[in-house]
């Protein structure tokens, strides 16, 4: 019943709990695991990073843009267009300039955007992110439908990014910062108004916040942060094709946050990763006689989401709090 | 009344929705100092009048000056920021959060710093101490000092009618918009919140909407009557009990179905 219950922003022990295990767990896992799994990982921590810039407007401030993945693939794009052929170029100059890149977009489709409402917001949101998607797939110097090769990932200087080891835990440090930094963001003059806005957008206005500004910066920022991800994705596959922009890449941040629990950024990476090892899962499906289950893991995932929706609607961070019968659901009810 | 300080003016105020007229040519002042009560009936576009003043709706004519300015066409923030606090007849709050919450972002929303800035995405909103302070303020003005900790949409009926008021507060307006206040309010919860009002008016210049004619008249230094969009009497409470067109055509009804 409490405030923070709704959306969880205060984490309760048992899933702060959960998140430092879960971290110190990544920090341990490339001693444990085949390159296999660990090339999986940093998958799964790349979009992490996706599913919490899009938590900041779809259960932050209550935004759901169905084509966050546009700002994702862009700053992979970008990656893909300043690594030369035969060098790789520095991350402290092509970082910024994907992320930049990325942000700048979102400004200038968030100007636009940010003015709408719910479904229309929903609408406009995919529209933008279509237009993006054709204008790559179309055009042959874009690298059309078949994408880009980097022949480098970025010189980071001391950090060796072709070591899979340092990669691997260049994107956990990105994730953790990111992480620390939203959960930061939540808490600040800028956070408490954004979900406010979530809340009464109106009574915001009347006490006197400007919301459309407060939404841009939020959309902006969002994508900046879809950028990064989609710079180390990018930077750990080699390639970058315009399906990393596309309606089924906004499609699975969304559910991803949904997956995990809206609105406290712990939910979006258990979401990606809880949402990655399923489609792994489904993927790998044995065949039955001569039904390949496997190939149908749309619709496994598809039965999976709405079974959690019905039984869990806060996703699975609403179950482990239940499951631990959390000590502040209870003290709440007292007053 | 004339030698008190004007802050808020409408002058021939219009708001038609197609053909009608919702509020038709409305003038009128507050002054700081004094509770200028707004009464007619249902559908008299008495709230009508209260959304064209914050901006909530834009006149078809008409203008409204606030202070130095004039903020016709502005919008309900940028007029906020300007001086005027609003409460609203239908319940509109954070309904999630708790008391001190709403309060807290209400008085955060004069210390916002701009959402482009990276500091404000650092900084803790719980520890703006002055921030804390306004909303501290806010809390015991409206009486909320023991519901602080309590889940906004869970409270009564009336603790919400004072939380309207907290939270309008606690943006520190020179000019309050208070619509119904006293709705639906038990007459305990009544009388606190005229106690409140009539301290209140010392320092701000008010506009009360109201159906509670007791309170009305308890509190109204002077007296506008709409119907049906226009103002037919608009004068001391004592000279408009005496009008024969307000009689007839609003306070007569009154007295007939309290009777």
């Amino acid at each position: 019943m409490s405030t923070p219950q709704i959306h969880l922003e205060t984490l309760p022990r048992s899933i702060q709990l959960v998140m430092v295990l879960g971290f110190a767990a990544l920090a341990a896992f490339p001693f444990v695991g085949s390159d296999f799994y660990t090339a999986m990982v940093v998958r799964m921590m790349i979009l992490a990073i996706l599913a919490m810039s899009l938590d900041l407007l779809q259960g932050v401030t209550g935004l759901v843009s169905l084509g966050h993945a546009a700002y994702f693939g862009l700053a992979g794009y970008v990656l893909a267009f300043v690594t030369p052929q035969n060098e790789a170029i520095s991350l402290y100059t092509s970082l910024p300039l994907a992320v930049g890149g990325a942000a700048l977009a979102a400004l200038v489709i968030g100007f636009l955007v940010v003015r709408t409402h719910g479904i229309y917001f929903i609408m406009v949101t995919m529209a933008f992110a279509q237009m993006i998607f054709y204008i790559f797939f179309d055009n042959k110097a874009l690298g059309g439908s078949d994408g880009l090769f980097l022949n480098f990932r970025p010189d980071a200087g001391v950090m060796d990014l072709d070591n899979k080891r340092v990669f691997y835990y260049f994107t956990l440090g990105c994730l953790l910062a990111v992480y620390v930094f939203l959960r930061r963001l939540l808490w600040s003059p800028f956070g408490r108004a954004l979900s406010g806005i979530r809340v009464n957008e109106h009574r915001m206005r009347a006490l006197g916040f400007n919301t459309f500004s407060h939404k841009l910066a939020a959309f902006t920022l969002a994508g900046a942060l879809a950028g990064l991800a989609g710079y180390l994705w990018a930077a750990q596959t080699g390639f970058v094709n315009p399906e990393l922009m596309g309606f089924h890449m906004s499609a699975h941040a969304i559910m991803m946050v949904i997956l995990g629990g809206m609105g406290n950024f712990a939910g979006a990476i258990l979401g990606a990763f809880s949402f990655e090892y399923l489609l792994h899962v489904f993927k790998d499906l044995p065949e039955v006689g001569s039904f390949k289950t496997g190939k149908h893991w749309q619709m496994w995932m598809g039965l999976f989401i709405v079974a959690l929706v019905i039984f869990a609607p806060k996703g699975i961070l609403g179950l482990i709090n239940r499951a631990f019968g959390s000590k502040t659901a209870k003290d709440v009810r007292h007053d | 009344m004339t030698d008190r300080q004007i802050l808020l003016s409408a002058n021939g105020l219009t708001k038609r929705f197609g053909g009608l007229a919702a509020v038709n040519e409305v003038s009128l002042d507050l002054w700081l100092g004094l509770i200028h009560a707004v009464i007619g009936p249902n559908g008299a576009g008495k709230s009508t009048l209260a959304n064209l003043l914050s901006g909530d709706l834009p006149p078809t004519s008409g203008s409204v000056t606030l202070g130095p300015n004039n903020i016709t066409g502005w919008t309900p923030e940028k007029i906020s920021r300007r001086g005027l606090g609003r409460s609203y007849q239908k319940t509109n709050i954070f309904s999630t959060f708790t008391v001190w919450d709403n309060v807290r972002l209400s008085a955060q929303s004069r210390a916002q710093p701009s959402p482009f800035n990276p500091l404000g995405w650092w900084q803790a909103a719980a520890s703006m101490q002055a921030v804390n302070q306004r909303a501290e303020r806010a809390i015991e003005l409206a009486g909320l000092q023991d519901r602080r900790q309590a889940q906004a949409g869970a409270t009564s009926h009336g603790e919400q009618r004072q939380l309207e008021i907290a939270m309008t507060l606690a943006t520190e307006p020179k000019v309050l918009l208070l619509d119904e206040p006293l709705a639906g309010m038990g007459q305990a919860e009544a009388e606190r919140m005229v106690q409140l009002l009539l301290r209140l008016k010392n320092e701000h210049a008010i506009l009360l909407v109201e159906h509670d004619m007791d309170a009305v008249f308890t509190l109204a230094d002077h007296l506008t009557v709409m119907v049906n969009g226009q103002v037919i009497a608009s004068d001391t409470p004592v000279a408009v009990r005496a009008d024969a067109a307000v009689q007839a055509a609003y306070l007569g009804e009154e007295a007939v179905e309290a009777h």
